[in-house]
């Protein structure tokens, strides 16, 4: 996994809410053998008519927000089925944030293994987020994960909360694999113990 | 030392790191990969730059969704999404380096049944796929087990597994199976005893004088269904039947690696005084010939039996038992001997190899299939398909009737074309008989490949007894 780093980005704004998976990524795209490309079909039915047009008052096909890296969203994000392939879409467009009062617990957990940060704020917060995201592109946010704030274009700032472990695990782009690959050397004394004990396998 | 069992033994010998918290970073030795639950994995290897680990220690071969027609080398054969999983396959394979049978190669076959086949499996292993019946391995005392996509995706990157220790099981067979009971009984009627939730949370030893006189084939009968019994996985203690068989095999070690690997095995099996968490017994004398009659691998009568009562269950069985009788176009009080089928199906990793054909071909010889019945046999690898022309099991079927096919899942699983329809009842000798398994609305009653052949001939459940 990439490592997370601090950045600036444009924000949508999604207030509707339930956003469920299903229109994160439709059934039909679960037929793929892959995880990737999946990001021209995130919101498929909210995105593109029946001939596959564009609809253009859906917020991610206006201008300003073709280039979105967060989203900032009504309550309860992400609930419906497991499938991972609703975080592999808003990955693959390349949605690094989302801001919300809260989020299913299974696409929270499956935000991280992919590299996303999902983040919840009190309504308050989200209030003031959406009117800044509102703005359109010269409205972009700062995310600053090793500070644990985000800040608005015109400079407030909001500090949030993140599990410790998956903080670390996000700012050094380690998922399981990579955790696991952090213990290298003992897979390599293995190997080599294995080779003089069991050579034949 | 304190006393082990086998399990305990193999699962200390992958110990690459233990967490506080008991969970292991676990060695594997061998990983099987397939087509239909790695094309994600080896895609995020690809988006995170990472390389398969070990590929010397992977192998690759398409198997659920191939057809088992001839002419089948032609992609053209395959339904669009079944062509692009099995092209996944062949590029990825290539691309990573990993080994690999393709269709064209007469050792393709069932990924569990190559493997032991080409010696990769080998006792005192660790062996995983992202396939649930990878239980099937443990009849070489090696610890095998399914995994999901994003461990696949684990395994490949590291060749590691992060995984916490199950419990262990002993279930004896003693004594002696009387004439016409097979290892499929055997497996079945443990299910029938234990449930399918009986093995939960367990690792199976399977052990006895009736096991220990199997031939590997049904060994590896009895362990592939440990996950029918819940499961993590299955295992027989390796002997001298297993050295016998891994002796010569392609990957198997030679010479004198073979006497070094043949020294260790020989540690591997339950100290004496090993503690059990569960155990069951039963013997061997009282196993019958049985078939499933329901939708659950737990639904297991002997074939003398009738179709039961729902009422004779307990608690949520009795609602499960009615939809199954319903589903299955049943009546409770029926004998089981009674019910007529269409469709006979040999094969998958439960029953596609050479002693499973040669069981069944004894039981066809001379004789005809009946009017109207639908029968095919699909051997697990195409290496068993040629030994079997070569034994002369090939013309035995073919004359009795049967299809004769090339290797694959099949019907097992109904992803390829070979599919049951709406109320098409089936004699089959793998491993599910779930709604829908063979193909929407599709009856299976599971049984031994001579069961299955016995109910070709009759065109109704048989008890093979009849036709010894
Ligand atoms: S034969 Fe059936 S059970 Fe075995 S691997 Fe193939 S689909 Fe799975």
């Amino acid at each position: 996994m990439e490592k997370f780093e601090k950045f600036s980005g444009i924000a949508a704004p999604m207030p509707l809410v339930n956003i469920d998976t299903d229109m994160i990524i439709p059934k039909q795209y679960l037929k793929t053998i892959k995880r990737s490309g999946l990001g021209v079909s995130a919101f498929a039915e909210m995105r593109y008519d029946e001939q596959g047009n564009e609809i253009p008052d859906f917020v991610l096909n206006k201008p300003a927000y073709r280039e979105a890296s967060v989203i900032v969203a009504g309550d309860n994000f992400g609930c419906g089925s497991s499938r991972e392939h609703a975080p592999w879409a808003l990955a693959d467009f390349g949605i690094k944030v989302i801001v919300s009062t809260s989020f299913a617990d299974i696409f929270f957990n499956n935000c991280f293994k992919n590299g996303m940060l999902p983040i919840v704020m009190p309504q308050e917060v989200v209030d003031v987020l959406m009117k800044d995201a509102e703005k359109g592109a010269n409205a972009r946010m700062e995310v600053d994960l090793e500070a644990q704030t985000i800040s608005t274009s015109d400079g407030q700032v909001f500090p949030f909360e993140v599990d410790a472990f998956r903080k670390h695990c996000l700012l050094e782009g380690l998922d399981d694999i990579g955790l696991t690959m952090e213990k290298a050397p003992a897979i390599d004394a293995f190997e080599a113990q294995a080779a003089q004990s069991r050579p034949w396998v | 030392m304190s006393p082990k069992t086998l399990y305990d033994k193999i699962w200390d010998a992958h110990v690459v790191h233990q967490a506080d918290d008991g969970t292991c970073l676990l060695y594997i030795d061998r990983h099987l990969v397939h087509e239909v639950t790695s094309p994600q994995a080896f895609e995020g290897l690809r988006m995170s730059g990472r390389k398969v680990r070990a590929p010397e220690r992977t192998i690759a071969v398409p198997d659920h969704n191939v057809p088992t027609t001839p002419g089948r080398e032609n992609p053209d054969q395959m339904p669009e999404e079944s062509r692009i999983q099995v092209a996944a396959l062949d590029t990825n394979a290539k691309e990573f380096g990993v080994h690999y049978y393709p269709v064209t190669d007469v050792r393709q076959g069932i990924v569990h049944i190559v493997g032991p086949e080409q010696g990769w499996t080998l006792p005192g292993m660790t062996v995983v796929c992202g396939d649930s019946h990878t239980a099937t391995h443990g009849a070489f005392g090696a610890l095998a087990h399914g995994i999901g996509t994003s461990e696949v995706e684990h395994v490949l990157a590291t060749q590691t597994l992060i995984q916490k220790k199950s419990k262990n099981m002993k279930v004896e067979i003693t004594g002696k199976l009387n004439p016409g009971v097979t290892a499929k009984d055997i497996t079945l009627a443990v299910i029938g005893v234990t449930g399918t939730g009986g093995g939960t949370g367990y690792v199976i030893e399977y052990c006895g004088e009736a096991i220990r006189d199997l031939s590997m084939e049904g060994r590896m009968t009895v362990c592939n269904m440990a996950i029918e019994g819940g499961a993590r996985a299955g295992l027989i203690a390796p002997d001298e039947t297993t050295f016998e068989y891994v002796k010569g095999r392609p990957h198997a070690p030679k010479g004198a690696q073979f006497e070094a690997a043949l020294n260790w095995w020989k540690t591997l099996y339950s100290d004496d005084d090993a503690h059990w968490d569960k155990v069951v017994t039963l013997k061997g004398e009282d196993i019958a010939p049985v078939v499933t009659w329901g939708t659950s691998p737990e639904d297991v009568l002997a074939i003398t039996d009738v179709v039961p009562a729902p009422e004779s269950f307990k608690g949520g069985k009795i609602e499960a038992a009615k939809r199954a009788i319903e589903y299955m176009g049943l009546t409770p009080g029926q004998k089981l001997s009674d019910i007529e089928i269409n469709t006979v199906f040999i094969g998958s990793c439960t029953n596609g190899r050479i002693e499973d054909l040669r069981a069944a071909a004894a039981i066809l010889k001379g004789k005809k299939i009946k009017d109207g019945i639908r029968a095919m046999v699909v051997p697990g690898s195409g290496l068993v398909r040629a030994q079997a022309e070569e034994e002369g099991l090939a013309e035995i079927f073919k004359d009795a009737g049967f299809e004769w096919r090339m290797a694959g899942c099949s019907m097992c699983l109904a992803m390829n074309p070979d599919q049951l329809s709406p109320g098409e009842r089936c004699a089959a000798t793998s491993n599910r008989n779930f709604e829908g398994r063979q193909g929407r609305g599709g009856r299976t009653h599971l049984m031994s490949p001579a069961m299955a052949a016995a109910a070709a001939v009759t065109g109704r459940l048989t008890d093979v007894r009849e036709l010894m």
